[in-house]
């Protein structure tokens, strides 16, 4: 089990590493950057102290070395012009277009992407065992049809699409705005439990958007894993000696179904975090995503470097999690991969 | 029977001989066993009565393509001043108790002075026929004919806003339709990138193995581990803005294709290690086919229906990888007119409390997604026709 962690968590630091450079790489790709276009601006203006302070921040954050220089310094591996300060030493650079540190500009959104992220996760795993059994054990019943009909319209229908309608009709039928972190009037305040009630109301409903896709998803697959088990002699047996319907389904065929279920999550977390940040594009929450939006389009490039990295460490952590899982419920993982 | 039998020392029947006898197989058998494989999917696949019918609404959908400016009333740049945020027109039959053809009530049109917005009425008394098979905005079909016919238009001094209009008082239906040809059409050309690519490294890492296929899968590995929309959101971030709307088009298109294709080579390369192992490639080996041959009859073939059913389901993100990068700014610019781009003025709450109906792009997207998703299931389910 040592051996796989250590080898996992290799193969970690070096996607890791890759993710960075690529990451680097796109947004160095639009031609030109937040401080060149200042200048130019500034020059026309003819401010030289503010020119002054441009020209000071590119020194400061190396923007006149070599772009390889600069993707080492950025993420620690090279003393810039203030030693070793990058995202390995947890600096995680200037944002151009606030003037404040990164840190700063992002501390609360990422805790707020990380909760509805765990939240949707949640919601997809306590939603759709259950309707799963239910429809495996109960194969081609309405109920069963009814699930299956639905997941597909989860499956089909674009998140950000349903977001926009759940906005209209709630605010429509029940007048709620479910935009935003919570209602407008709490804002500033210090947090009272009205203030958690109204957060926890409007975390709802984009958890369920941002989990209705995998839900259906995970639905689909988990009965189809089930079906597979319930034919099986195994249970057969368990059931002719006399086990009840319960603790033989529950004993047996559903933690052999449960396998491909955990392996799931790595595929599922990807599209999750897409998700996440399209939804609290079009609900306003104040995830991530908007920040994102905002920086890559005025080239804040530290701010949209850190921002894409930090979505893909969140993946990849998460891929890592769900892979110690299944080494540790599946010892056929973890044997098998001693190649 | 037994006393006939014994006739003749060697007795041979003076009837043709007919092998249907001696095995009787009936009509439906015999087509089944002469019937290619392509032919046997066919059947299999029009067994799948709802992945059938998605195939003709998407077939609905494509042909309407080449002939959008006829099927569109108005063009989609026609700006109808008089009439910013119409909502949609009802097209009634019946006027008065009686029958006369597909007709609309006029729009008149107040100011509100406490809201500040026009607040449209219909006048009853005037019905308004439409006009089918007319002449209305001119275009250029296929960029060569000058011409004006449309299938159909708004009644002579009257106004035809199924759907209602815009900010700027364009009509909403004529903008929808013309979106179709965009929003249609990259969904396609992104699946021919991603399946060009996916063909050639899902190939690359099955035939050559070894090391290039321990690279090609770490690079797949890596590529599905990222979540798709950020990475999106960056490379057209960075497509330049003095780009012309066509190479736009054509760069979000490659985007969208770039990181789509690592499920696609995944499939061919196990298809390609899988289909290797199959008796009737042991078998047409044993049989002195050459590795050309086998490749070419044997091995393409086999794997081509799997492939064309896992690109015909990965169509559908890319439609909305287009729809959800224009929603939100990032993707295609106006005047380029696609779903995307109609849904991005439904954007803020407020325009789409007032106005609702700017919504509506997202129906024929709904649509479209499902149907497609309906027709790759039952491909999927037809690509292996003899299990």
């Amino acid at each position: 089990m040592i051996r796989f962690l250590f080898r996992r968590l290799a193969t970690m630091a070096v996607t890791l590493v890759i993710i960075s450079a690529l990451v680097f790489f796109i947004i160095k790709l639009p031609p030109g950057d937040y401080l060149s276009n200042l200048i130019y601006e500034l020059r026309a203006q003819n401010d030289s102290a503010a020119i002054a302070k441009a020209e000071f921040l590119i020194k400061q954050y190396g923007l006149d070395r070599p772009p390889w220089e600069q993707y080492l310094i950025w993420i620690g591996a090279m003393p810039g012009p203030n030693g070793f300060s990058g995202l390995l030493q947890g600096d995680w650079g200037w944002s151009f277009e606030y003037d404040k540190p990164v840190v700063d500009v992002i501390g609360d959104a990422l805790w707020l992407t990380l909760l509805v992220n765990l939240a949707a996760v949640i919601f997809i795993h306590v939603v759709s065992i259950p309707i799963a059994i239910y429809s495996a054990t109960r194969q081609y019943s309405i109920g069963d049809y009814l699930a299956t009909f639905i997941g597909y319209i989860g499956l089909a229908t674009p998140s950000f699409l349903l977001a926009l309608i759940l906005l209209y009709y709630l605010n429509r039928w029940f007048g709620i705005s479910i935009g935003g972190l919570y209602d407008s009037r709490f804002a500033g305040e210090p947090w009272t439990w009205e203030k958690i009630q109204s957060f926890l109301a409007h975390l709802i409903v984009p958890t369920i958007v941002i989990g209705l896709a995998g839900t259906a998803a995970m639905i689909r697959r988990m009965r189809a894993n089930l079906l597979d088990e319930l034919g099986k002699q195994y249970y057969v047996t368990a059931k002719a000696k006399g086990l009840g319907p319960t603790k033989a389904l529950l004993k047996y065929p559903f933690r052999m179904s449960l396998n491909p279920f955990i392996a799931d999550i790595g595929n599922l977390l990807p599209n999750l975090v897409s998700g996440s940040v399209l939804v609290s594009l079009v609900l306003s929450l104040p995830t991530v995503g908007p920040i994102l939006l905002s920086a890559l389009k005025n080239q804040d490039q530290f701010l949209a470097g850190f921002i894409l990295m930090f979505v893909a460490v969140l993946t990849v952590v998460g891929m890592l999690i769900s892979d110690i899982l299944l080494a540790w419920i599946d010892p056929r993982i973890r044997m098998g991969g001693a190649r | 029977m037994n006393t006939l039998l014994p006739r003749a020392r060697h007795y041979v029947d003076p009837a043709p001989f007919d092998p249907g006898a001696t095995e009787p197989t009936g009509a439906e058998n015999e087509s089944f066993y002469r019937a290619s494989s392509w032919q046997l999917m066919w059947w299999k696949f029009r067994r799948h009565k709802v992945a059938l019918a998605a195939a003709f609404v998407l077939l609905a959908f494509y042909l309407m393509v080449p002939f959008v400016e006829v099927i569109a009333p108005y063009n989609q740049t026609k700006r109808n001043g008089d009439f910013l945020y119409a909502p949609p027109q009802r097209i009634h039959l019946m006027h008065e108790g009686r029958l006369i053809g597909p007709f609309v009530y006029p729009y008149e049109f107040t100011f509100d002075l406490e809201t500040f917005r026009r607040v449209y009425t219909v006048d009853p008394s005037k019905p308004q026929s439409i006009r089918f098979f007319c002449r209305g905005d001119p275009y250029e079909f296929w960029g060569i004919w000058q011409t004006n016919i449309h299938l159909f238009c708004p009644p002579e001094d009257g106004t035809l806003f199924i759907l209602g209009t815009d900010r700027l008082g364009r009509d909403l239906f004529s903008r929808i339709v013309y979106g179709a040809r965009i929003s249609l059409t990259i969904g396609l050309i992104g699946i021919a990138v991603s399946f060009t690519l996916g063909l050639f490294f899902g190939g690359l890492a099955g035939y050559l193995g070894g090391w290039v296929d321990h690279v090609i899968q770490r690079m797949i590995e890596l590529l599905r581990s990222l979540p798709e929309l950020p990475l999106w959101l960056a490379l057209s971030a960075a497509l330049p803005p003095n780009w012309s709307p066509v190479l736009v088009f054509f760069g979000i298109t490659i985007i969208l294709g770039l990181l789509d294709w690592p499920g696609l080579a995944r499939a061919v390369r196990s298809k390609l290690l899988a289909l290797r192992e199959e008796d009737f490639v042991k078998a047409a080996e044993l049989m002195g086919a050459s590795k050309k041959r086998i490749i070419a009859r044997h091995l393409i073939p086999n794997f081509m229906s799997h492939l064309i059913a896992s690109a015909t389901l990965s169509i559908p993100s890319m439609i909305l990888g287009e729809t959800a990068l224009s929603f939100l700014g990032l993707g295609l610019r106006p005047p380029v007119t696609s779903w995307g781009v109609l849904l991005n003025e439904a954007q803020n709450l407020a325009a789409v409390q007032l106005h609702p109906w700017l919504l509506f792009p997202m129906v024929p997207v709904i649509i479209v997604v499902l149907a497609f998703n309906f027709m790759g299931d039952g491909l999927r389910d037809a690509a292996d026709p003899y299990h």
